[in-house]
């Protein structure tokens, strides 16, 4: 356990080092860049956390596409930051009373790895249990009669059962939104530009 | 950035093995770590590369606006569509039991699957229009210049 938070530490040191540092540079590129090695920071806290999935995702989206597009921008408006000018006085104040919000409020939650806590009595242990019995060839432990075994080892990723399953209508409309999001983006844009007159190839 | 040859030569190595991969991670989205989403990211993140290196035009030779948005609505149809069966077939919207119902393990099974499929379609193809829209007439190069 010691050393997981150990590990912790650091990773989380060098993302804080890692945002200093994007908050000086001027270079849009070079702060793109750096943003992805803070996904990357982030997708590794996410697997010392065993959300492998969630590491998954980070790295993927993260690191890869949302750079990829940052990068698409900064092609488009140069990598030169703009001057900017007046006071920093009033975002400096909301950013302050912002954290010393969360950080108040984090107060209140539950100590880290507690088994106590709604979120892991919820219905978590409901989820795990059958996916695990639906997974598993043996029978379910402590006692429990073993229920209808449904995936018959078909389906052993737990984070993919209970998002396409459980949860299909909270992922259809994810899907959704993607694809709206796509769709707004050609009517707005697609053949917009003087360089493409809206070539359909 | 046509005249960069190691960008272009290592573009060219690990392109194969970018695109298998992505098609791997969508295709085993309920087997292991990852899922249509992912799998469709690193699909997309693969074509993209591509486009940046060898220019969008290129890109767009080989994967087509036509196809793109085709397949963006394949995609969520797709999805849409295995929840249309269930209620054609007598049972709730996007219950997978009718699409093997003597088997519900394989129906869960084929039912998961066809979802991941057209989370991956619809995701890889945003993706790319994504990029192709924002990138529209302009010619790479990351030097600060335009």
């Amino acid at each position: 356990m010691t050393e997981f938070l150990v590990l912790d530490g650091i990773l989380l040191l060098l993302l804080v080092v890692t945002s200093l540092t994007v908050l000086r540079l001027t270079d849009l590129l070079s702060a793109t860049i750096l943003l992805a090695l803070y996904s990357l920071l982030m997708a590794l806290v996410w697997l010392n956390l065993d959300a492998v999935d969630v590491a998954f995702t980070e790295a993927a989206v993260g690191g890869g596409i949302s750079t990829i597009l940052l990068i698409g921008v900064i092609v488009v408006v140069g990598s030169e930051e703009k001057k900017r000018q007046g006071s920093h006085a009033l975002p400096l104040l909301i950013v302050t009373l912002t954290t010393a919000a969360l950080i108040y409020g984090t107060l209140d939650m539950p100590p880290f790895g507690d088994p106590n806590t709604p979120a892991q009595t919820h219905v978590r242990p409901e989820y795990v249990a059958q996916t695990v019995e639906k997974t598993a060839t043996k029978p379910a432990t402590n006692g429990a009669p073993p229920k209808e075994n449904y995936f018959h080892g078909h389906v052993p990723n737990l984070v993919t059962s209970v998002i396409v399953n459980y949860r299909a209508y909270d992922t259809l409309f994810e899907v959704a939104v993607i694809f709206t999001a796509g769709m707004g983006l050609i009517l707005l844009l697609r053949g917009r530009r003087p360089g493409g007159a809206g070539d359909h190839r | 950035m046509k005249e960069q040859v190691i960008l272009r030569i290592i573009t060219k190595i690990i392109l194969p093995f970018m695109i298998v991969f992505g098609f791997y991670v969508i295709t085993h989205g309920e087997l292991g770590p990852g899922g249509g989403f992912q799998g469709g990211i690193m699909l997309a993140s693969g074509f993209i590369l591509y486009g940046i290196v060898y220019s969008s035009e290129e890109m767009r030779k080989v994967i087509p606006r036509r196809l793109t948005d085709a397949l963006a609505c394949i995609g969520v149809l797709l999805y849409a569509g295995v929840g249309v069966y269930s209620i054609l077939t007598g049972y709730n919207f996007l219950d997978y039991t009718p699409l093997t119902p003597s088997d519900h393990a394989s129906a869960e099974s084929w039912g998961m699957t066809l979802v991941e499929y057209g989370v991956g379609i619809t995701v890889s193809s945003v993706m790319i229009t994504i990029f192709n829209e924002i990138t529209e007439g302009t010619v790479p190069s990351t030097d600060g210049t335009r």
